[in-house]
């Protein structure tokens, strides 16, 4: 079983708790407007890797782990290559490191389901939080993620919830309230990020020669997050 | 032996013999505790520090330099005494009569100091160039006795920024002994050794050591009417935390007086301190308030410190550095730890005084460390940008626990170990060199064995790596061979006398060289190996430029087909130096620290294998070039972990910058992050690093708008500087810099 990799990122501190080991694999199924990584799109990009490659590059950072860190599959989508990260979560938990799934959820199989028997902490990203946008702007519904998200409750694996917060589209209060009661509803679910939609990402789109259309979306101030942030304590 | 000053001490050998480590062994307090026992500064340390800003201020508005006294040649005794503002002051003594008007000191070198004074609108006066008319300086002396071959190598810059116009500096006096004993007993155990001296044979070297003594002795005594001007008499032991500190500085003024050493560094001063700071809480005559007005006023007395440079000078060691360095934190040999609360308040100087590059402040990081000091560190790191960290767990094993920095990275036993400066030598340049065939095609200059240029469509890796190694042999006798007639002239002209009377009679000794241009060597040597290297000749013959293509692994991303070609490199260098003799059976050491010179040293290469452009920066010390690392930070900090300290026991300097951003979202996280992430690079064995945590747009910010930012201080090299005292080139390089971001 290989995988396909998009990049490595050595020093994650903002996927998962403390010092992270990040892979990022290639290929999504989505096409989110405010992707910040067209490039891991392609399903078949990226470079070739075995499992034993992976857990042979995290071991050299588990110095920097502590009590908190570990590694964290992000990407694209991992639950694409479920089966692979499954078994490098299983080499991981072999020796200690702890695991962390960055998904949008939208992927739910199997394979699916027997990666997160080797998964602590799930990061979910619920884009939004009503079926249109989701149709819209993300390609698939809110039901599929909430039915992965039942799941995770039932199998109690701790989650923090994160949404990337892109004026006009979900930044009303009504939103964030509705983000919030998702996660009341789900006890699983421990700590909810909001992230600030960013457009750094548009030098990639350029040179891809695709259009970012959430160009014309601002980029929320830290006035606007630390509301919204209120909002959920 | 007992005295009146010592009651309340505990009893141990410290008191029968010198012995300041078995007087902090038998004594301290190790502090497991937060910060928050820590105070604000008082509405004197502001109001006095307001007044040696606004002084700093007129020195960055006179170009650099407030004022030079031309007419008096610095010593102990030369100046009446200088004050900022009497009444307010608690620590005392300036080095000339006014703060911040820096002195002249010729013993290095008359030349050096000509051009220093014209270089700020001054001249030096017939006077005291009339002094030294009869009187040979170590530079007189060094070039009185140096080859063509060595003449060459300087003008070529293979080998550059040798003490031979200077002091040396990177001597520590054992400061605290003026404290802990007074200056009397230091006297009488002097005149002890000087008489057993002349028990035995006399020779070169027991005959040296006599008049060394001699010197040794006059000195102390100096260091007693210096402090007598200023209305102190410091010949009986401290009898309180503020005599404690005021002797401890005298001392070290006494040796800044008397030497302008590139680095003069203080110690390992604050837990010694803190020993004085209980006793006197414990009798109720210091409150917390107290304990820190008297590390404010005196970490304010070393902000102050100053020598008088050339601006060729500044080019190498850039931002008016004094390497001020002190050594806080660490563990002890019986597993305690050597953090006290006064190491604790020795870093609060960082902000009830603000941000600042001196002290060069440097946290021996252990694994074993409370977490809450780690905590406190990885803050003051993340708000300050002012504090360095060395592996202790590697040094200690080594140098035991009552060691200190001497510079940025140089290891030694406080007063029991010395060393022998001795700058760097170009890898980079060297290289060229080699494959030029003896010929250095920046300069022109012909140098070191004479052999065909490598002139062929591929260069091949071994031939390539043999022809280096013949170089780097010859090149290393050349370096030791030079470095001797250094030391050996430093020692007859312009020897330390206040410092060496703060050490064991019995001295070892380290000769400290280093290297320049690793990274870029290594990935040159990889890309030879892994891609495709063509070399391009000129009109003349001589390689000066190369065609690469190709991909090949670079340096900083934990790869070891070339991380190993780094490793290799620098045990190539030193078992070569080991090979020659050294002046006075010093020990051979090797260091990868560049201060700033890595801009100068760029300067003066040509273009590189590894595509770099020719007088492009090489990056810092042992650093992997500007953003080559593809794999994050922690591969770039695993890459340099692997150079290995038994080979570099002078040191291996790391410069890492990353954003706020990339260390976590909260506060909490990121100092929680930059914890783990210190913990993780030491267990490698590395050996040091600077950390930087800030924005490339803040320092674009200071480079276009330096009124906006006259306190930014960053680390670069081994050190801290003020932003906006670096040249505009060398800001730029900083600027350049790989700076670790969030995606």
């Amino acid at each position: 079983m290989t995988g396909r990799v998009h990049s490595i990122q050595t020093l994650g501190t903002l996927d998962g708790p403390g010092v992270r080991f990040v892979v990022f694999t290639q290929g999504c199924n989505l096409r989110c407007g405010c992707c910040h990584n067209p490039d891991t799109w392609d399903l078949l990009g990226g470079e070739i890797y075995m499992p034993e490659q992976i857990l042979e590059k995290a071991l050299r950072y588990r110095d920097y782990f502590g009590d908190k860190g570990g590694i964290t599959f992000s990407g694209g989508e991992p639950l694409l290559q479920a089966q692979f990260v499954k078994e490098v979560f299983a080499l991981c938990h072999d020796n200690g490191i702890n695991t962390c799934l960055d998904t949008s959820g939208s992927v739910f199989n199997q394979a699916a389901k027997e990666l997160l028997e080797q998964t602590d902490r799930v990061l979910l990203d619920i884009k939004y939080t009503n079926d249109e946008d989701y149709k819209r702007f993300v390609g698939c519904s809110l039901g599929c993620v909430e039915n992965f998200l039942k799941y995770l409750d039932a199998k109690k694996i701790n989650t923090t919830l994160r949404q990337v917060i892109i004026p006009t589209l979900n930044d009303s209060d009504s939103s964030i309230l509705k983000l919030k009661e998702i996660a009341n509803n789900h006890k699983c679910v421990d700590k909810i990020e909001l992230l600030p939609f960013k457009k750094i990402c548009k030098s990639k789109y350029d040179q891809m020669g695709i259009d970012f259309v959430f160009d014309k979306y601002s980029t929320p101030n830290s006035e606007i997050m630390n509301k919204l942030n209120s909002l959920l304590r | 032996m007992e005295h009146k000053n010592w009651q309340g001490f505990n009893a141990g050998a410290w008191q029968n013999e010198i012995n300041v480590r078995d007087f902090i062994q038998s004594n301290y307090k190790e502090y497991c505790g937060d910060a928050n026992f820590l105070v604000k500064a008082t509405k004197r340390t502001q109001s006095l520090m307001s007044k040696v800003n606004a002084l700093f201020k007129l020195e960055r508005e006179r170009g650099g330099v407030l004022d030079i006294d031309v007419n008096t040649v610095s010593s102990l005794k030369s100046y009446a005494p200088g004050y900022i503002d009497k009444d307010n002051e608690i620590i005392f003594g300036m080095q000339t009569d006014a703060p911040l008007k820096r002195g002249v000191n010729p013993f290095g070198g008359m030349r050096m100091v000509k051009q220093a004074c014209e270089a700020y609108g001054y001249t030096l006066s017939e006077k005291v160039q009339e002094e030294f008319r009869f009187r040979t300086t170590h530079n007189d002396g060094v070039f009185r006795a140096y080859t063509e071959e060595m003449r060459a190598a300087r003008k070529c810059h293979v080998i550059t920024g040798l003490p031979d116009a200077y002091g040396r500096g990177r001597i520590i006096g054992d400061y605290r002994r003026v404290a802990l004993y007074g200056v009397d007993k230091l006297i009488e155990e002097k005149k002890k050794d000087k008489a057993n001296l002349a028990l035995g044979d006399f020779n070169v070297d027991t005959i040296r050591l006599d008049e060394e003594l001699f010197q040794q002795i006059t000195f102390l005594g100096y260091l007693k009417d210096m402090a007598s001007m200023y209305g102190f008499d410091i010949s009986q032991p401290a009898k309180d935390a503020k005599e404690a500190v005021q002797w401890t500085y005298f001392a070290y003024l006494g040796a800044i007086k008397e030497q302008n050493g590139a680095a003069m560094s203080l110690g390992r001063v604050s837990t010694f301190f803190d020993i004085y700071f209980e006793r006197d809480i414990e009798r109720g005559i210091l409150t917390e308030e107290g304990a820190q007005e008297i590390m404010d006023d005196f970490v304010m007395k070393l902000r102050i410190a100053r020598h008088l440079r050339t601006p060729e000078y500044n080019e190498l060691f850039g931002g008016d550095p004094m390497w001020i360095t002190e050594a806080v934190g660490g563990m002890g040999e019986d597993g305690r730890t050597l953090v006290t609360k006064n190491s604790f308040r020795m870093l609060n100087t960082l902000y009830t005084l603000g941000s600042s590059p001196e002290p060069n402040l440097t946290i021996l990081w252990s694994e074993k460390l409370p977490m809450n000091f780690k905590k406190f560190c990885a803050k003051v790191s993340k708000d300050t940008d002012s504090i360095q960290y060395e592996n202790d767990e590697v040094m200690r094993p080594i140098y035991g626990d009552d060691y200190a920095i001497a510079c940025c990275v140089s290891a030694m036993k406080i007063g029991k170990q010395m060393q022998f400066f001795g700058a760097r030598c170009n890898l980079a340049k060297l290289l060229l060199i080699a494959l030029n065939g003896g010929y250095d095609a920046t300069s022109n200059v012909r140098i070191g064995p004479q052999m065909p240029v490598m002139d062929c469509d591929k260069l091949d890796f071994n031939e390539v790596l043999n022809r280096y190694n013949v170089y780097v042999s010859w090149l290393s006798k050349l370096y030791v061979n030079t470095m001797n007639i250094i030391h050996y002239m430093h020692d007859k002209y312009a020897y330390e006398k206040t410092q060496m009377a703060l050490h064991d009679t019995e001295v070892g000794r380290f000769m400290a060289f280093g290297v320049a241009g690793l990274s870029v060597v290594a990935d040159s040597l990889s890309a030879i190996k892994y891609a495709s290297v063509k070399p391009k000749l000129n009109e003349q013959g001589f390689i000066v430029d190369f065609e690469t293509v190709g991909a090949f692994p670079k340096y900083g991303n934990d790869d070891d087909r070339v991380d190993l070609i780094a490793k290799e490199l620098t045990h190539t260098v030193i078992t070569e130096l080991r090979k020659t003799p050294t002046y006075r059976n010093a020990v051979h050491t090797l260091s990868v620290l560049t201060i700033t010179s890595n801009v100068m040293y760029g300067k003066n290469t040509g273009a590189t294998p590894d595509g770099r452009k020719a007088s492009e920066p090489f990056a810092p010390g042992a650093n992997p070039m500007h953003n080559r690392e593809e794999n994050g930070a922690l591969a770039s900090l695993n890459s340099v972990a692997k150079i290995s300290y038994d080979d570099c026991r002078d040191g291996i300097s790391n410069t890492f910058s990353i954003t706020p951003e990339a260390l976590g979202r909260t506060e909490e996280e990121r100092v929680d992050n930059l914890v783990n992430i210190l913990d993780g690079y030491f267990k490698k064995k590395a050996h040091h690093i600077n950390v930087n945590v800030l924005n490339r747009e803040t320092l674009l910010e200071a480079y276009e708008n330096p009124e906006n930012y006259p306190n930014l201080t960053i680390r670069v090299s081994g050190y801290a500087v003020n932003f906006n005292k670096l040249s505009r080139e060398q800001q730029r390089e900083v600027i350049s810099r790989t700076f670790h971001e969030s995606l």
